[in-house]
């Protein structure tokens, strides 16, 4: 590593933040467009399975509800993707990238919503799991990611509020409404543990190393099993793993490995809706074109 | 600071570096996209504060987006939008000789107080006295 390259990275191990125009090394560029890229993928495919569910919503208020979560990772999308583009790299490179299959996009997003109970779910917990990446993301050494990340964790605490709201109206419902929950949390439960990635040490994690995340994976998971854990428990809803249980002494979670194996297959493209997604935004990209070249020749 | 470049490093259009990109080049060659910079004020009052940036072909289409992007919640009581290209940042404030008379730390009073408060005897009297800076 060159002097200057080293320099920059004390800096931004010092709680440093580095802003468009300064200079950057080119692995921290690449890596910063590789994170922020994802994350923006993951907005844009995360609104189709739920998507599905507008016009499925059981009353009015829901379906505005979820109408106005999904414009809300939509407008989240575009915030991410101009902070990639002044990184270098244009948002129709990023949907070409995505929708051929070479970029990926979080877990969560590769799984079919089967009932209502999968979007109560959906809007709580994932997005409760999320938020404990997000806001950690406000510490981001690269300044302009961090900066809107602020707006998007004030959406987000929204949606989860939202999603625990659906929650309870099911499970203050009738026992098959409760069922339906309990279900959804058992299909939702090994994509949620995967989440946060597989427990490599911070120190060793790249993401890390330059800041761009300001916490290690498990550290992550660690969160989210502590907040979320006593609140799935007291609903009477059972989680599925036997393994899962609260070490006294230190506190810290302790549960069966996830398949980490499976993971990797999931967001190479190989989960169980993978194909049915990108094949929509395949055709949606389509069905758009027309737009961005009638708004550019309008405006020449 | 503003996220906005040195004037002679700005592309009011496209960045141009594009490191490991799949299909990069494509926007270069028909985007016409200028980047405006956008300020939100969240309440009557408050200072503007630097939020992002919006791409668009023209003012209009600027306006719509700026509007999607950082209004639509009722986040924002105003917006601002500066073409990026307009910003003109001052980043450097060197201090070659240290002026420490201007600021806070170039004072240190304790000794002195002390000494006119022995004089004026009324060094009882002071609460607190002895932690004065």
């Amino acid at each position: 590593m060159d002097a200057r390259t080293q320099e920059f990275l004390d800096y931004v191990q010092s709680g440093g933040q580095v802003e468009t125009g300064d200079w950057m090394p080119d692995e921290y560029r690449a890596r910063l467009i590789k994170f922020i890229e994802m994350h923006g993928n993951s907005e844009l495919m995360g609104v189709l399975p739920e998507r599905d569910w507008i016009l499925r919503a059981p009353t009015l208020q829901r379906k505005l509800a979820l109408t106005a979560k999904i414009q809300d990772e939509v407008g989240h999308a575009q915030l991410i993707y101009r902070v990639v583009e002044d990184l270098g790299k244009p948002r129709s490179a990023c949907l070409d990238d995505l929708v051929s299959g070479k970029a990926k996009f979080h877990n969560v997003f590769h799984y079919p919503t089967k009932t209502w109970g999968d979007v109560g779910v959906i809007a709580w917990l994932v997005d409760a799991a999320a938020i404990v990446s997000q806001k950690a993301l406000l510490k981001c050494s690269y300044a302009p990611y961090a900066r809107i990340m602020k707006k998007i964790c004030w959406e987000e605490s929204f949606h989860i509020l939202h999603g625990r709201d659906v929650i309870l109206a099911m499970i203050t419902g009738t026992d098959e409404q409760f069922g339906l929950v309990q279900e959804a949390l058992d299909r939702w439960w090994e994509p949620l543990m995967h989440f946060h990635g597989n427990p490599i040490p911070a120190d060793e994690d790249p993401m890390f190393i330059w800041r761009i995340k300001s916490q290690g994976n498990e550290e992550a998971r660690q969160q989210f099993l502590d907040g979320y854990v006593p609140q799935i428990r007291e609903l009477g809803l059972e989680i599925p793993d036997p393994g899962l249980r609260q070490d006294e002494e230190t506190g810290t979670w302790l549960y069966t490995e996830p398949d980490w194996e499976r993971l990797r297959a999931v967001v190479t493209g190989h989960g169980p809706a993978s194909e049915e997604r990108l094949a929509f935004r395949r055709l949606s990209r389509q069905d758009v074109d027309w737009v961005e070249r009638v708004v550019l020749a309008e405006a020449a | 600071m503003l996220d906005a470049r040195a004037p002679e490093e700005s592309a009011a259009s496209e960045p141009s570096a594009v490191p490991e990109t799949g299909s990069a080049g494509r926007e270069a060659s028909r985007g016409q996209r200028t980047i405006y910079e956008v300020f939100r004020q969240e309440r009557k009052g408050q200072p503007f504060q630097h939020a992002g940036s919006v791409a668009a072909p023209d003012e209009q289409f600027a306006e719509i987006y700026a509007r999607e992007q950082y209004g639509r919640r009722q986040e924002s009581v105003a917006l601002w939008l500066v073409a990026r290209d307009a910003v003109r940042e001052i980043d450097e404030f060197p201090d070659e000789f240290d002026l420490k008379y201007r600021r806070v730390d170039g004072y240190s009073i304790k000794a002195r107080l002390r000494e006119a408060r022995e004089r004026a005897g009324t060094l009882d009297m002071a609460p607190g006295a002895s932690d004065a800076a």
